[in-house]
């Protein structure tokens, strides 16, 4: 644990030393403005209502605002959003993968989620909101702009929105911070060391999380296709496909493999010790994933509506071909088959979300319910490695898709945003451009897992002992049980 | 003295219960068991990797009882826990040596 705690020192020396840029202009000293005029008040309001920007928002701007601050509505949807978010993580997916693994290693699961969630956070106010959502380069935002969140109040970073306010925005995206490492944790359960846990966690937001998140959605990223005008990729990622669900399903396959298999993986029979909990799980990340994805639009707007619907009938749509798929080929439709198809559907239609009709969304949900199928059923058999709870089967290869289809399927009629910068690339070469953003993720989660993952075993280790394996987590590394009888 | 070990099948507990306690047989002990016979287990899929479970969940019942009230015991289980299917159980009868009720110190019939 001493080792654990140093190279996490050395980790934070690292990053908050490497990408300290120089902060952000101060404001010089502007003339007074003017008080707006009524029709310019009225104005105002229009824009609240349409989620536009307020005549003082604009950069030549002469006039004040009566309505500087957040708007109720906007702000109201992001808060509910944000702890939708969070309830996930905590229960939903502590449940959906706790559910699936052997009793013995049901509250290390828990703890896992339990101890993400403030890591995270901790990282997060410290350096982590920085370097996502501030100016700095194409890679990362600057380390001191927002570092320990200063600044970051109740009014609106126009940036990112006109009416919601920077901290619940910046709450908002801290919760997708929490859930990406989580699920990484569904490839690595039951046999991986709890402070190589922490210390993966910790490098793993600064080596993948971090750069990706700043890529896809940071003002000037490197990806950012709907608002960044000089982005060199065009791509586009409504709630994460990428940042998200390709970046920790593809980390959780590396990470397995270094880490690999269980103890008696595959002849000794590990069963899910409770259906009943991981479907109470899957449950909660359906309806949490309302907050993922239509909150994404940051706004209580017409694109938030249309990502609602589209949301819903991919997970839908998926989760039922799933279980009908097993009906035909296995004879039976299984619980774990309608919770994993539900789940693929919602990976799958993350990045889509705000971009595509109900048409596209329901080829989505068709997509999900049969592709991550396959790769649970037939790719892990073949290739042999043990993705404990199938994140990569899952989140890896619907992440994947789903940034492929978003190519494919996204039309600006659900979302006059994609005319801004994206006119001529929204259904013409859309699909080349995904490519491109597919490919720099991998680069991003391959490359950094790997390093990481070789660092943190030559010093410290990445796995329990036998021993330890066979007791369980719960006891040995948590000194409880799950079930007393 | 006598001791009849039954293992039959979970839900046909109470009913075995109530018959062996119409015949005045008024102790007995009670355990969850797993096991298989001719019945064998079944299999389980989750997400494409097939458990074969071996072991099905029965209940053993341990009575201790005189020679005398051995047979319409032995009727009255065989009645209660049969359903014709194949996994109804077994009835296993042993001799016992000697009985003993800690409290008084009580040996043999008087102690069961």
């Amino acid at each position: 644990m001493k080792k654990a705690l140093r190279l996490f020192g050395i980790l934070l020396s690292l990053s908050l030393g490497g990408w300290c840029a120089p902060a952000a202009p101060s404001d010089a000293a502007a003339p007074a403005k003017a008080e707006p005029t009524l029709e310019q008040r009225v104005a105002d309001l229009e824009a609240y209502i349409n989620n536009g920007p307020r005549n003082a928002d604009a950069p030549e701007s002469k006039v004040t605002s009566k309505i500087s601050g957040p708007g109720p509505a906007h702000n109201g949807w992001m808060m509910t959003s944000a702890a939708l978010v969070l309830f996930m993580t905590l229960p939903g997916l502590a449940l959906f993968y706790g559910g699936l693994v052997r009793r013995k290693n049901a509250l290390s699961v828990l703890a896992q989620c339990l101890g993400i969630a403030g890591l995270v956070s901790i990282l997060w106010w410290l350096v982590g909101y920085s370097l996502v959502f501030s100016a700095g380069n194409a890679v990362f935002g600057s380390a001191g702009t927002f570092a320990f969140l200063k600044g970051v109040n109740s009014n609106p970073n126009t940036n990112y929105s006109y009416w919601v306010s920077q901290n619940v925005f910046s709450m908002y995206q801290l919760m997708f911070a929490i859930i990406t490492p989580a699920l990484i944790m569904g490839a690595i359960a039951e046999r991986m060391k709890y402070s190589a846990i922490l210390v993966f966690v910790t490098g793993w937001m600064f080596l993948v999380y971090f750069p990706m998140a700043h890529m896809v959605w940071g003002v000037d990223g490197l990806m950012n296709g709907v608002w960044n005008a000089n982005a060199s990729i065009k791509a586009i990622d409504f709630a994460g496909g990428t940042v998200v669900h390709m970046s920790s399903g593809w980390s959780a396959l590396i990470l397995c493999l270094l880490l690999g298999k269980r103890l008696g993986f595959p002849k000794e029979p590990m069963p899910p010790h409770s259906m009943a909990l991981c479907m109470i799980g899957t449950g909660m990340l359906w309806v949490g994933w309302y907050g993922f994805n239509a909150g994404s639009a940051v706004a209580a707007d017409g694109i938030a509506a249309n990502a609602f619907m589209t949301t819903t009938l991919a997970a839908a749509t998926a989760s039922f071909v799933w279980a009908m798929a097993e009906y035909v080929l296995k004879g039976k439709p299984s619980i774990l088959g309608f919770c994993s198809g539900a789940v693929a559907g919602l990976v799958v239609v993350t990045p889509a979300a705000g971009f595509v009709d109900s048409s596209g969304a329901i080829l989505i949900g068709l997509a999900a319910g049969l592709i991550p199928f396959m790769a649970c059923y037939k790719l892990k058999g073949w290739l042999g490695y043990d993705d404990s709870l199938d994140t990569f089967g899952v989140h890896a290869v619907g992440g994947t898709i789903g940034a492929f289809l978003t190519g494919l399927l996204a039309t600006s009629s659900v979302n006059p945003n994609l005319d801004l910068n994206l006119k001529g690339v929204v259904g013409h070469i859309l699909w080349l451009e995904q490519l491109k953003a597919i490919g720099v993720t991998l680069l991003f989660a391959i490359v950094g897992t790997t390093i990481l993952g070789f660092l943190i075993r030559v010093l410290i280790g990445l796995r329990v002992s036998e021993d330890v394996e066979t007791i369980g987590l719960d006891l040995v590394e948590h000194g409880e049980e799950a079930y007393h009888d | 003295m006598k001791k009849i070990e039954a293992i039959v099948k979970p839900f046909k507990l109470e009913e075995v219960k109530d018959a062996l306690a119409e015949v005045g047989i008024e102790g007995m002990t009670v355990s969850e068991v797993k096991g298989f016979g001719r019945q064998k287990g079944h299999t389980e899929i989750y997400r494409g990797s097939e458990y074969t479970v071996d072991f099905l969940p029965k209940i053993k019942i341990e009575i201790v009882l005189s020679d005398s009230r051995l047979e319409t015991a032995i009727a009255a289980i065989l009645k209660a826990a049969k359903t014709g299917k194949i996994g109804d159980g077994k009835v296993f009868v042993y001799p016992v040596q000697e009985a003993i009720r800690i409290r008084t110190g009580e040996k043999g019939e008087q102690a069961i």
